[in-house]
């Protein structure tokens, strides 16, 4: 009853409101589009001028810190960090640990939001409010603890290291948790009714159909371990087991007194973006959509 | 759930105790081992006398009580005033990080959300872009564009204004303010008092010429993620609420401050809170540009933290800082909460409105405060 009435005035409404704004409505329109152009140059300059730059020459660096076409293109930058850095392994470790981390997240964290939303068991409001407490933890007040107890368990400067402790995180949780409580529960019950156990119901049923929110943590945590720094400051020491964004700190606090190297900094920097860069523009349209799901959780 | 729930379901579920532990366990046990282990650990480094040699629990190690609390808060030493210092430059920092990235993500939610607009991906994926990159690639890239022959000095230059050299330059914004009239000195009553072992004067002294591009970093990279919060937010809407003001005259300022506004309210919170904690733990940024550096004024409580331990060997020290800090996260985020909590709108302010019985749960007060007098109401006629 109350659909028809709703139009009807919303009609009305919508003349009144058109009549009013039309004289302004052309000018209001540019100043919109001039403001958030200016706005979008000033995002997108910052970048546009790293990358010239790690093309440029040290000299022209300096002298002309704003134009975005080099002179003279070389890729000196580039070689010079390949050749003269351990860029390659800082890019390996990075890599590797990336990888780790979100499979087990994949993993764990859906294993966990599961059992959280589905199965009834004493102690899950326990769980739950624990989990919330967790995540309420700034993760600064961690670093000393950290390299406590990975000293303790002696894991300290190893692969284990620094993967292990990333491999879950509670947000994930919640996240999946979320999901799982949106899709009707019958197909399940089915499987269940049929006599399929609880692992193999969630393994070859529920995973597959839950793609969208796997997705999610996929990006979130391919994202948060790619760019992750204080957890490997703290848990390790030995150049082997550099990543990039502790190889690329030190490049960039480095060489003190010597030639600013701004070329090979922006490049190395730069270069370490690409990987989050492409993850982002193959996924745009979830990664924006991702974190309204994370937050709201 | 209660336990009389899982009793009464137990045909269907009667095994999922077993498996309930078994799905949660791998999370449970490394969130023990890695988060809530290490912390109490770090509780009692911090009331002890440990130095990094050995376990902290070895025969060695003594309980020393608050020493390790009393010297950042009373010490009246060096490590009182660095602590002072670094709470100084992360509060000037919060208190201009958070309001100003939560008005700038607003207004960007705003523009981006609004209906005419074309190319809204593009702008979208541009603001949002930064926080995608991680924060020590944008600190590189901070210190090439603010060194002294960077690119924002160039493009001061051509306005004629010679920029300083801003990752060197430690005196504060407000003293060089004060100072372009002549103030060179703070008066008696500021200079004289101190505050865990820096003057009212130097309190005031605003963030530093180098915490001030760090400023701008911390905006610049955290608006684009708030922004998206903000459009998620405007998208659910309730359209008939900014409708109903329209028609009774309300121009869109007034739509804005008082429609629009009041139903962000959620949304406003959860961006305020999530700034200010974030704004709290400054260190990559640190850590990768200044360590500390011009004369301190870059030093925040989270990387003094980190140098006392790892550099200074100062275990306790350093896992003292760290639970200061989360103190004052804690509280800063229910004082917020506080703050922001719901208020209800009195009955006299009410009585207008509930004879119309609109019926819509939305904003009555909003509605109310639009600036048109209770006209009556054109939609339900």
């Amino acid at each position: 009853m109350s659909i028809t009435q709703s139009t009807d005035t919303a009609g009305t409404k919508q003349d009144l409101v058109r009549r009013r704004d039309r004289n302004g409505t052309m000018a209001a329109t540019s100043v919109l589009y001039a403001v958030l152009i200016a706005l979008a140059i000033v995002y997108i300059f910052p970048f546009l001028v790293q990358v010239a730059t790690s093309f440029k020459s040290e000299t022209e660096a300096a002298q002309s810190p704003v134009s975005l076409v080099p002179q003279v293109w070389t890729t000196a930058a580039y070689r010079g960090l390949f050749a003269h850095s351990d860029f390659p392994v800082w890019f390996k470790n990075s890599a590797i640990v990336t990888v780790c981390v979100t499979l087990g997240r994949v993993f764990f964290d859906s294993l966990a939001g599961y059992a959280l939303a589905r199965l009834h068991f004493r102690g899950r409001g326990v769980i739950y409010a624990g989990l919330i407490a967790v995540m309420s933890v700034p993760g600064v007040v961690l670093l000393i603890p950290k390299f406590l107890v990975l000293n303790q368990v002696g894991i300290y400067d190893s692969y284990t290291g620094m993967i292990v402790p990333l491999l879950t995180d509670a947000a994930g949780v919640f996240i999946m948790k979320n999901f799982f409580e949106s899709v009707p529960i019958s197909v399940e019950e089915q499987a269940r009714i049929d006599g399929a156990g609880t692992f193999r119901v969630f393994w070859s049923i529920v995973l597959p159909m839950s793609r969208p929110a796997l997705m999610t943590i996929i990006i979130l945590s391919f994202q948060g371990s790619w760019n992750e720094l204080s957890h490997f400051i703290v848990s390790t020491q030995s150049p082997a087991l550099t990543t990039l964004t502790k190889g690329v700190a030190s490049l960039a606090s480095g060489q003190l007194g010597g030639p600013t190297q701004y070329p090979l900094k922006l490049a190395a920097a730069a270069l370490m973006t690409v990987p989050v860069a492409v993850m982002f523009f193959i996924f745009q349209r979830r990664i924006m959509n991702t974190t309204e799901g994370a937050v709201k959780g | 759930m209660s336990a009389n729930a899982v009793r009464s379901r137990s045909g269907i579920h009667g095994h999922e105790t077993a498996s309930g532990w078994l799905f949660t366990g791998p999370v449970l046990f490394l969130l023990g081992l890695f988060l809530v282990i290490p912390v109490l650990m770090a509780l009692w480094v911090s009331f002890s006398d440990w130095g990094g040699r050995g376990s902290p629990f070895s025969a060695g190690v003594h309980f020393i009580g608050f020493d390790n609390y009393s010297k950042l808060l009373a010490g009246g030493g060096l490590a009182e005033q660095d602590f002072g210092t670094s709470l100084r430059n992360n509060a000037w920092y919060v208190v201009l990080v958070v309001p100003l990235q939560t008005a700038l993500s607003l207004f960007l939610a705003v523009l981006v959300n609004r209906a005419v607009l074309r190319g809204r991906g593009f702008f979208r994926t541009a603001f949002y872009f930064p926080s995608v990159t991680s924060s020590v690639a944008i600190t590189v890239l901070w210190l090439f564009l603010f060194s002294s022959t960077g690119s924002v000095n160039k493009l001061l230059s051509y306005i004629g204004i010679t920029g300083p050299n801003w990752f060197n330059e430690p005196s504060g914004i407000l003293h060089d303010l004060l100072g372009v009239f002549g103030v060179q000195n703070g008066p008696a009553f500021l200079t004289g008092g101190t505050f865990l072992g820096i003057s009212w004067w130097d309190w005031l002294a605003g963030p530093s010429v180098a915490m001030s591009a760090y400023i701008i970093m911390g905006i610049f990279t955290t608006s684009g993620t708030f922004m998206l919060l903000f459009i998620a937010a405007l998208q659910n809407l309730d359209r008939d609420v900014t409708e109903a003001a329209m028609v009774d005259g309300a121009n869109g300022w007034q739509r804005f401050w008082q429609v629009t506004l009041p139903q962000l309210r959620p949304t406003l919170f959860t961006v305020l809170t999530l700034g200010l904690i974030g704004c709290w733990q400054v260190f990559d940024q640190i850590y990768t540009g200044t360590q500390g550096a011009p004369d301190k004024t870059t030093l925040t409580p989270a990387y003094l933290s980190y140098q006392a331990a790892f550099q200074d060997q100062g275990w306790g020290q350093g896992a003292a800082i760290a639970f200061i800090l989360f103190v004052i996260i804690v509280f800063f985020t229910l004082f917020q909460r506080w703050v922001l909590r719901e208020r209800k709108v009195s009955r006299r302010k009410m009585r207008p409105y509930l004879s119309v019985g609109t019926g819509s749960s939305g904003v009555p007060a909003g509605a109310a405060a639009a600036g048109q007098p209770p006209a009556p109401d054109g939609e339900r006629q």
